[in-house]
């Protein structure tokens, strides 16, 4: 089953090149996604996780390494014909609701402007069906679509931001933080439509977020990012039963739970880089502590981390 | 206690082309000085449109406060003007708004932003307000603060956005901080040290907070008390206990079901609330919940339900507490949660409309 779909290899995003304020939001992340998984990318504020999404879709051109959509360099020069396929099969749903949608476009048209683009309804009749289709899809009627984004509520925005991803029927979507301005009785019903439109379909998604616990329930699998690297990769039980990497470990205990109680007496473990110690020259790199499980880590610790997880 | 903010019976609605939408149709609460007030509830239920009307921050028109009070120190803020609003807005009551990238301006740099609030309302030179906009990113995270100061609103991440805005509403140490979905985009690490900043805010000048989010954990731990608000109103209201242990009206049940947990391994479905939130331009006769609620009656596709009071501090707006009405079970996973608290009176008691 374990079919690649797509393939980052040593990707690298830097802003600001040769000037004093570089930033490298992405510096040098690897990593797999196969065909119908999810793979949930969490992470400190700033770390690279939309930066790492934006430059997979090619909003930015890379500084640096490649993504493979089924086997082909998505950043390699293309044609038009060529760009607009790679754009259909793959969307994007945008972290800020706000900026991402056109103030004078009604809603109507907003969800069919990829239908427009790529010319996926034979008539008038059937783009607005399509639109009101995925209007109630995403849980919202059909006479939103007449109106504009300023009229709606931040969730409502949101699911707008979705629908217009759906609407082109692509196979792959990155879905940056496409929930956490959502209620969680309208989260549960979005991640149960995505749950299914995966399964329908066969999509596979890149879902970035914050909230842990839903990111554990849609993920197959969870990469751990930290100041533009990707520090720890793993199936989603193992990582929350077995966190390796200390930052994943002060994440995991930081999880605000729905219980007044516990959250009068939690505790917070918190991460310190400097715990390390890592000698100069020393190489760290991310590596196979047990199948599919892989820690940034030195030769070192990864000497103990491997000893520690066989008990 | 003394109370900081009154709001009685507001009403809010927006003229759009669609027709009037009621946003906010008459509600109540009362805010103490010090205490944190979590409002949740669905998307679209008249959260934001409520807070912002407390600083009158909605569009006007299309927006028109069509009833009610908001006494803030016992000071009806409803007739001032702009100009008067002026004066309490970033002073007296400061916003985080739910979307930085509306509220923040794209071409001044964030540093700026916040040196703004420090030179117009506390009076800060501007070295000293350039020192202080340094520490205030510090303190909500920001790395390198001294560079960031420097850039623009794009230049950030999301959360770091969120933390700059965070920043220029503490900047004025207001008296009420109204804080919608504050931390929604930062990672659990950062959120949890942001809350704490707001709480040692809070203790050491007496503000009043209330808390905007839809993560039921971060209510769990901040909220002192928490309203759940549906189409427009407040359906439940009651001490954080309150709320999470003894929870009363059926959409408030919906939302403590609907949460994964943490050992939820992903194999069954969320229970999501089934159905759509009521379209507020014609909202439905009796209780706007009705049609989405698995324990609805007759009566309550007839006629709006009372607030029915459970203790002191806990009152819920449902047909279910009339003496008249049959005993029903909440969802499982709510029942698991239920304990028998001391406050509880005996039986709930109707709330007379004061007119
Ligand atoms: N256009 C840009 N110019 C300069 N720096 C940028 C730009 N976009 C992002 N950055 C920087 O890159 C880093 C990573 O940003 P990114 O938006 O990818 O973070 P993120 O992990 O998505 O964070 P969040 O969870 O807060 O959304 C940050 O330090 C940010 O300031
Ligand atoms: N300027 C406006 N014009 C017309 N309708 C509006 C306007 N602003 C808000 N509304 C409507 O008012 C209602 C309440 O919106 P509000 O933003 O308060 O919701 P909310 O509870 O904050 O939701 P969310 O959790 O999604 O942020 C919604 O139905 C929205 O569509
Ligand atoms: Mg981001
Ligand atoms: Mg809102």
């Amino acid at each position: 089953m374990a079919e690649k779909l797509i393939e980052i290899r040593n990707l690298k995003q830097h802003f600001n090149v040769g000037r004093p304020n570089l930033v490298k939001a992405v510096d040098g992340i690897s990593f797999d996604i196969y065909r119908g998984e999810t793979l949930g990318l969490v992470g400190e504020s700033g770390c690279g996780k939309s930066t790492t999404g934006r430059s997979i879709i090619r909003l930015y051109d890379a500084t640096d390494g490649e993504v493979l959509f089924e086997g082909e360099n998505v950043h390699g020069t293309k044609s038009t014909k060529e760009l607009k396929k790679f754009n259909r099969k793959m969307q994007m749903i945008f972290q800020d609701p706000y900026a991402s949608l056109n103030p004078r476009m009604t809603v109507a048209d907003i969800i069919a402007e990829g239908i427009d683009i790529h010319g996926l309804a034979n008539s008038k009749q059937e783009r607005m069906e399509r639109v009101y289709e995925l209007l109630e899809t995403v849980g919202l009627n059909k006479e939103h679509a007449s109106r504009y984004p300023h009229e709606f509520s931040g969730g409502q925005r949101q699911r707008i931001g979705i629908a217009r991803a759906l609407a082109v029927e692509p196979e792959f979507i990155i879905a940056d933080e496409p929930i956490s301005a959502l209620d969680v009785s309208i989260q549960a019903q979005v991640v149960n439509l995505m749950k299914q439109l995966q399964r329908d379909k066969g999509l596979t998604y890149l879902f970035i977020a914050h909230d842990l616990s839903m990111v554990k329930y849609i993920s197959d699998r969870i990469g751990v990012m930290y100041y533009g690297k990707l520090v720890e990769l793993a199936p989603a039980d193992v990582l929350y039963k077995n966190p390796l990497h200390p930052y994943t470990q002060s994440l995991l205990s930081a999880i605000p739970l729905p219980d007044p109680e516990t959250e009068r007496t939690r505790r917070r473990t918190s991460y310190d880089p400097d715990v390390h110690e890592y000698a100069d020259g020393e190489e760290v790199q991310m590596r196979e502590v047990s199948k599919g499980h892989f820690v940034y880590c030195s030769e070192k610790e990864f000497q103990k981390l491997q000893k520690q997880y066989k008990n | 206690m003394e109370k900081i903010l009154e709001v009685k019976d507001l009403e809010v609605s927006f003229q759009t082309y669609g027709g009037e939408v009621k946003a906010v149709r008459g509600v109540s609460f009362d805010l103490y000085k010090g205490e944190t007030l979590a409002i949740v509830g669905e998307s679209g239920s008249g959260k934001s449109v409520t807070t912002q009307t407390i600083m009158k921050l909605i569009p006007m028109p299309p927006g028109k406060i069509a009833n009610g009070q908001i006494l803030f120190n016992g000071d009806d803020i409803v007739p001032k003007t702009e100009k008067q609003m002026e004066k309490i807005r970033g002073k007296e009551i400061s916003m985080i708004f739910q979307d930085p990238m509306t509220s923040l301006n794209p071409t001044m740099r964030i540093g700026r932003q916040i040196m703004e609030v420090l030179i117009k309302h506390q009076n800060m030179s501007t070295s000293s307000a350039t020192e202080r906009a340094v520490e205030l990113l510090r303190l909500v995270g920001i790395p390198m603060p001294e560079k960031r100061i420097k850039q623009y609103p794009h230049e950030f991440s999301g959360g770091m956005r969120q933390r700059a805005m965070i920043a220029i509403a503490l900047a004025a140490s207001p008296k009420l901080l109204i804080a919608d979905e504050p931390t929604t985009a930062l990672d659990v690490t950062i959120q949890a040290q942001i809350l704490e900043l707001m709480k040692d805010l809070q203790s050491k000048m007496d503000t009043s907070i209330i808390f905007i989010t839809h993560d039921l954990g971060v209510v769990a731990n901040v909220a002192d008390r928490v309203a759940v608000m549906y189409g427009g109103q407040i359906v439940e209201t009651g001490t954080v206990d309150e709320i999470f242990y003894d929870p009363r009206h059926p959409y408030t049940w919906g939302l403590l079901a609907s949460m994964p947990s943490v050992d939820n391994d992903g194999g069954a479905e969320l229970t999501a609330i089934p159905g759509t939130p009521p379209d507020l331009t014609n909202p439905p006769k009796g209780d706007a919940f009705a049609p989405r609620n698995q324990y609805a009656m007759a009566i309550d596709f007839e006629e709006e339900p009372p607030m029915f009071q459970i203790s002191e501090t806990h009152f819920a707006k449902t047909w279910l507490l009339h003496p008249d009405a049959p005993k029903v079970e909440p969802p499982a996973v709510v029942q698991k949660r239920i304990r028998k608290l001391s406050s509880t009176f005996d039986k709930p008691v109707l709330v007379k409309e004061e007119k």
